[in-house]
């Protein structure tokens, strides 16, 4: 293995021996699934770009736990190293470690937040030489995404409304599944600890408030960032939040699409003929569009309010982009 | 500049080197020379020679060094246990460090060093920073305390953190909160009697609290631990309810997971007539759908919890097929648990749009998927009675594809199908016959081979397509084998006259040449059913198969309840309860939900449910091993069968009864030799009552014929002629008939009538209708028969000796090769000769006249100029007797040799061919 860290002791560390024999073997026989095991020991894993990360257990784990865990680490070594790759992690193997130290304790997650760990684990180690080095509080507060005392002269947020539209038509042309999956991103260059709220059309709220349903759009499901108040939102549909700080995924969105619209598009379309040598089955038509300024859903932000005890102004700006997703047109 | 350059040290010298430099006065090259040293331990050098000189650098202010030592420290402790004593000093130092940093940093590796010895040390520390002012550090020294219970559960008990660690349930920082609980959770699981995490209403609000404001992952452990808890009744369950259902709105997969599943445990404690009970189960579809979006290994977790779930409580996804259809760029295991969903999910409303995914599917290049689907069709089939036919025109298109797996496949589940749905679909079994010969998967071929069994009177070619697949018979799977034996015996019971051969070549490959006891078994059986009694063996091989279920692979209820309560674990995902895959005891309490507790204000009558759903609402689960019937019943190959049918009893006894006489047979040597006498009655006896007696047929005719004694009156009844002459001097009337017991258990079949009265020397004949349902006794001679006929005037005795021919029955015609085995099965002792002398018959007139009293020639053969008829017969009570007529040309005397296994009525057997031969 390139890198690894054994938090409980239970499992030797020469198992992992056993892992890439066993997803060969399993490759070969077809039956390859992201959980293996060995004897007592249960190999969890993903990979990523040409790494492999495996988690080892002897218990019974929780995998959800493990398996998102694992897509976070990913996330805050792509943060810290901008790509994960065999040579970042020989590269920066000492503030691996470390992460892997703060990561995780005795098999239960800690801090995950890339943000928040890049103030106390910095590449630059010489820094805290000194020993002045503190835990922000941070780390251990209730709003454990956002530090105090960020200051902006400008502050300004951006919301990007994005849809992707998921298609999936028969060979004889019948929609068999029509999702709309939208994600709303946040650039928050906001000072201080700002109370946000953002307001959409969204009927359950407008059916609560006795608003007319009209140009409201039914939600079906909502997922929302640590940082929004799930009850409230559970109580009154309101999305309420403090922010992180810079960029971030405030929230998804899925509806199913039944019938809608229909747009006729002609084109004329050159192709050159070829053949491929083997049949591999009978791969789809993907399609790949992008439609700037245009939710299909017609969702719309209709205010994104911006409170801090300074009592600054600031300004949100939001573009909406539609474009496809998994778009997939079987053939015959 | 980056870390590799640790890596490339040369390699001469380069402990000593190393030594050198750990040992340095500079601290920036000792600090370079414990990465060195962290380099090699990373890629698998050992270093842990220079254990006292990297510990030498532990104390400094450096953090990052100090990280890099500790890191050391945790990786070569346990090789080095009395040098890891050097590092304790510094550890007590550091966790009276000013800096929570170092604290924490401190007490999170002393931990982590898991030697016993330097274990109690680290006691007052760990105290400390239980209490520390930071809660970073407490929340490292929640962690602690389960660590320094791993390596000593004893000390941990006695120093009192338990109860510190409770103490911090209610911190006020939700980290630390959480932390706690994931501790405690992990201490109990080692401990499950322990009641240490003690939860009542006032702790799960504090947890319900602390849900709000910790990180995801302090969210998951509460949600772990809160599953754990059993509400006191159904309106404490609702109120928690209602506070965790805002998680499912979490983007963590993960936390949404948890959440479902104290979901999905407390709803079982929730009345089905409360409309929160139906907002709930609305309330979980979208977030499970949601899902289905993740990260792939995150979408087979959830596939995985879903399967459970759908099979839980199915209303839940009811609506939501279309979800589950799989993409092409869907991970293969993505692709073959959404198929097995959508075969759960399955109906009569949806089940046109699954079929034709189903078709679509079958048609991919993905071997495993393509057979999944092939068989996922056979399975609606059989869920969905309506849909039915299209499966089976479904399937039959994909067989004609041609492409061999697929037939393979589809041959498969339509044996299934015509199980299901027999005597409807068998006009496609002529194109299944056509791909007979790409077969070569074991099951496939063997499902084949019960088709051609099972069809075997509708198949004109059905004995060639056998024998072709005799031919290998040992290069056979045991599949194959059993399959093909029992195959061929429903073939030979259906057509006996042409396949004897064949079946007697499968029985002796099967018994004398296979080293399979399951299949020697089998074919002892076989071959003794047959011996003993065609019949029986036609009511046992042939009966009424078991209906087999809809749904095949429903995990167990208990099983399913239990498994509910670990959605998201591992054991979610395997299908199995923890303590198959976890070793030891630990973590092996068995969950289950909990029972429906309605609160005293509740106005709904008190239902207590057993830990699972009330019965009637799950369907069926079919019991995992089929009966020695179900083997007989040749039910070896597709899903599980139901329980066996009506008939059970007796077949069993049976089946027993002929296990016993196989193994008789066996100690007999490889002959095969006669079943005890037990299963056919020796003597005379009853024949109701007792083993195969009861297989026998009895319903059939009592016999046909009347001796010359007794005149024929009727076909198919037995009558005796009586006349009676007064011989008194007085009128007789009221005229009565009795018979003692018998041999035969003859009786009147009505009362004797005499209509008028009887005057004296006037003689009256009447015809008295017998039947051979009256008590039996046996009597010397056997064919004795005594009589009192009463009147006016006295009763009078007299005795008789009937002709034993009246008593030979309509369907006393054994099979050819049951009349083989059950002629070597007699034992010779048995065998008696007679000679019938002038008589100037031929061998035609001889049969054909024995044939009109009910002796049947089954065979004729010619040996040396002599003719041998071989014949059988029945008597009313079931026994049969074989014979063997010699008759040479142009000599009036013939040789008669009989068999029986009641040899005593052999005498009077001959002495009906006297009669009946020379009359």
């Amino acid at each position: 293995p390139l890198i690894s860290r054994n938090y409980k002791g239970d499992v030797a560390m020469s198992e992992i021996e056993h892992f890439m024999p066993l997803l060969v073997q399993r490759e070969e026989e077809g039956a390859l699934a992201p959980l293996l095991s060995h004897g007592r020991v249960h190999f969890l894993w993903i990979k990523h770009s040409n790494l492999y990360l495996v988690a080892t257990t002897l218990k019974n784990a929780n995998a959800s736990l493990v398996y998102s865990f694992l897509y976070k680490t990913v996330e805050v070594f792509c943060e810290y190293f901008k790509e994960l790759e065999e040579e970042s992690i020989r590269d920066n193997f000492v503030i691996v470690y470390e992460l892997l130290d703060e990561l995780m304790d005795f098999g239960f997650p800690q801090t995950t937040d890339s943000k928040i760990l890049q103030e106390y684990i910095t590449q630059q180690g010489n820094k805290l030489e000194t020993g002045k080095s503190r835990v922000p509080p941070t780390v251990t507060n209730a709003v454990s995404w956002r530090s105090e005392g960020i200051k902006y002269k400008k502050n300004e947020v951006f919301i990007d409304v994005i849809e992707s539209v998921n298609l999936l038509v028969n060979a004889n042309g019948s929609v068999l599944l029509s999702e709309i999956v939208g994600t709303i991103k946040l650039k928050v260059f906001l000072s201080g600890m700002p109370e946000l709220r953002l307001g959409l059309n969204d009927r359950v709220l407008f059916e609560l408030t006795g608003r007319s349903k009209n140009k409201s759009v039914e939600l079906e499901d909502v997922k929302f960032h640590q940082c929004v108040r799930l009850s409230r939102f559970d109580n009154d549909r309101t999305i309420s939040f403090i922010p992180p700080d810079g960029d971030f995924e405030l929230m998804s969105y899925r509806l199913s699409t039944q019938g809608g619209k229909e747009y006729l598009m002609r084109a004329h379309f050159g192709l050159p003929s070829v053949e491929k040598e083997e049949m591999e089955g009978r791969p789809p038509i993907g399609v790949k569009f992008e439609i700037p300024y245009f939710t299909v859903s017609g969702i719309q932000v209709r205010y994104m309010k911006i409170i801090e005890k300074s009592g600054y102004q600031a300004l949100p700006w939001v573009r909406y982009i539609t474009q496809s997703g998994d778009y997939q047109l079987r053939t015959s | 500049m980056t870390d590799s350059k640790y890596f490339t040290t040369t390699k001469k010298g380069e402990i000593f080197e190393l030594k050198a430099e750990l040992n340095s006065d500079k601290k920036e090259k000792k600090k370079e020379a414990v990465k060195k040293v962290i380099a090699s331990m990373t890629v698998g050098k050992d270093v842990s020679a220079l254990f006292p000189d990297v510990v030498n650098c532990m104390q400094t202010d450096n953090l990052e060094l100090k990280k890099l030592v500790y890191l050391y420290l945790m990786n070569y402790a346990k090789s080095q246990p009395d040098m890891a004593i050097m590092a304790v000093n510094t550890f007590v130092k550091d966790c009276e460090d000013p800096n929570p940093l170092i604290r924490a940093l401190a007490v999170r590796t002393m931990g982590c060093i898991r030697v016993d010895k330097i274990t109690e040390y680290l006691c007052e520390p760990l105290r400390k920073c239980l209490k520390d002012e930071d809660p970073y550090v407490r929340k490292t020294a929640a962690v602690c305390v389960a660590k320094l219970h791993d390596i000593n559960a004893q000390l941990v008990e006695d120093q009192g953190f338990l109860d510190t660690l409770k103490d911090l349930i209610s911190d006020s920082n939700p980290m630390v909160v959480a932390n706690a609980v994931a501790a405690l959770s992990e201490i109990a699981e080692s401990h499950p009697s322990s009641n240490l995490l003690d939860l009542n209403p006032q702790s799960i609000n504090k947890l319900l609290t602390a849900l709000n404001e910790c990180t995801e992952w302090g969210q998951i452990f509460i949600l772990d631990c809160l599953a754990n808890y059993t509400p006191k009744d159904d309106r404490e369950a609702q109120s928690i309810c209602e506070r965790v259902t805002p998680r499912l709105s979490h983007a963590n997969s993960a936390v949404v997971l948890s959440a479902v599943k104290v979901l999905m445990k407390f709803m079982e404690m929730l009345s089905k007539d409360l409309d929160y009970y139906g907002t709930l189960l609305k309330k979980l579809a979208p977030p499970l759908v949601t899902l289905l979006s993740a990260e792939p290994e995150l979408q087979y977790v959830a596939l995985r919890n879903i399967n459970l779930i759908v099979q839980k409580r199915p209303e839940i996804l009811k609506h939501e097929m279309k979800v589950f259809f799989v993409k092409y760029n869907d991970p293969i295991y993505v692709k073959l648990e959404k198929l097995d969903i959508m075969i759960r999910l399955a109906s009569q409303a949806n089940i046109a749009q699954v079929l034709a995914e189903l078709k679509e599917y079958a048609t991919e290049v993905d071997v495993d998927f393509v057979r999944k689907a092939v068989r996922a069709i056979g399975r609606c089939a059989i869920k969905v009675e309506q849909s039915a036919e299209r499966c089976v025109s479904t399937l039959l298109d994909l067989i004609q594809t041609k492409v061999n797996y697929v037939v393979q496949e589809a041959i498969v589940v339509i044996k299934d199908i015509f199980r299901k749905y027999p005597n409807k679909y068998e006009s496609v079994i002529a194109t299944l016959c056509e791909n007979l010969d790409s077969l070569d998967e074991p099951e496939a071929r063997a499902a084949m081979i019960w088709i051609v069994g099972e069809y075997a009177e509708r198949i004109d070619n059905a004995d060639e397509l056998l024998e072709g697949f005799l031919e290998g018979f040992h290069d056979e799977s045991t599949q194959v084998q059993l399959q093909l034996l029992t195959a061929i015996v429903k073939l030979f019971l259906k057509k006996p006259t042409e396949t004897q051969e064949l079946v007697q070549q499968v029985l002796s490959l099967a018994t004398q040449d296979s080293d399979n006891p399951d299949l020697r078994d089998r074919g002892y059986i076989y071959w003794r059913l047959l011996s003993t009694d065609p019949v029986a063996a036609k009511e046992v091989v042939l009966a009424e198969k078991p209906l087999i279920s809809e749904e095949t692979d429903l995990i167990e209820p208990t099983l399913l309840d239990e498994l509910i309560c670990y959605i998201g674990t591992l054991a979610s995902v395997y299908h199995k309860p923890p303590s198959a895959f976890v070793e030891g005891g630990r973590g092996v309490v068995h969950k289950s939900l909990p029972p429906r507790t309605a609160s005293s204000e509740s106005t709904e009558s008190p239902e207590t449910a057993p830990a699972g759903a009330p019965p009637g609402e799950q369907p069926d689960v079919i019991p995992a091993q089929g009966d020695l019937l179900g083997d007989l019943l040749n039910l070896d190959l597709g899903p599980p069968v139901s329980s066996p049918p009506l008939a059970t009893t007796s077949v069993q006894m049976g089946a027993v009864d002929l296990l016993g006489g196989g193994l008789d047979s066996l100690i007999g040597g490889p002959n095969f030799v006669a079943p005890p006498a037990a299963t056919v009655p020796a003597s005379l006896g009853a024949p109701i009552g007792g083993g195969l007696s009861d297989l026998f047929d009895l319903t059939s005719g009592v016999g046909t014929l009347s001796g010359s004694y007794v005149a024929p009156k009727a076909v198919g009844s037995i009558s005796m002629d009586l006349q009676l002459t007064n011989k008194a001097l007085q009128v007789m009337t009221d005229f009565a008939i009795q018979f003692n017991r018998n041999s035969f258990g003859l009786a009147p079949a009505a009362p004797l009538q005499v209509h008028a009265p009887l005057s004296p020397n006037q003689t009256v004949e009447i015809s008295l209708p017998l039947n051979t349902v009256g008590s039996v006794m046996k009597m010397e001679p056997l064919n004795n028969l005594q009589v009192a006929v009463k009147n006016n005037i006295d009763v009078f005795y007299f005795s008789t000796l009937y002709p034993l021919h009246i008593l030979f029955v309509e369907d006393g015609k054994m099979d050819r090769q049951m009349f083989l085995a059950t002629w070597k099965d007699i034992p010779n002792e048995n065998e008696a000769q007679f000679q019938i002398r002038d008589c100037p018959l031929n061998a035609e007139a001889v049969s054909s006249k024995l044939q009109s009293s009910n002796i049947f020639t089954i065979a004729k053969r010619n040996v040396e100029g002599q003719d041998m008829l071989y014949q059988s017969l029945k008597l009313t009570n079931g026994i049969w007797v074989l014979a063997e007529l010699r008759i040479q040309p142009g000599n009036p005397s013939f040789t008669l040799s009989l068999k029986c296994r009641a040899p005593e009525v052999s005498q009077h057997v001959y002495q009906a061919y006297e009669t009946i031969l020379k009359n």
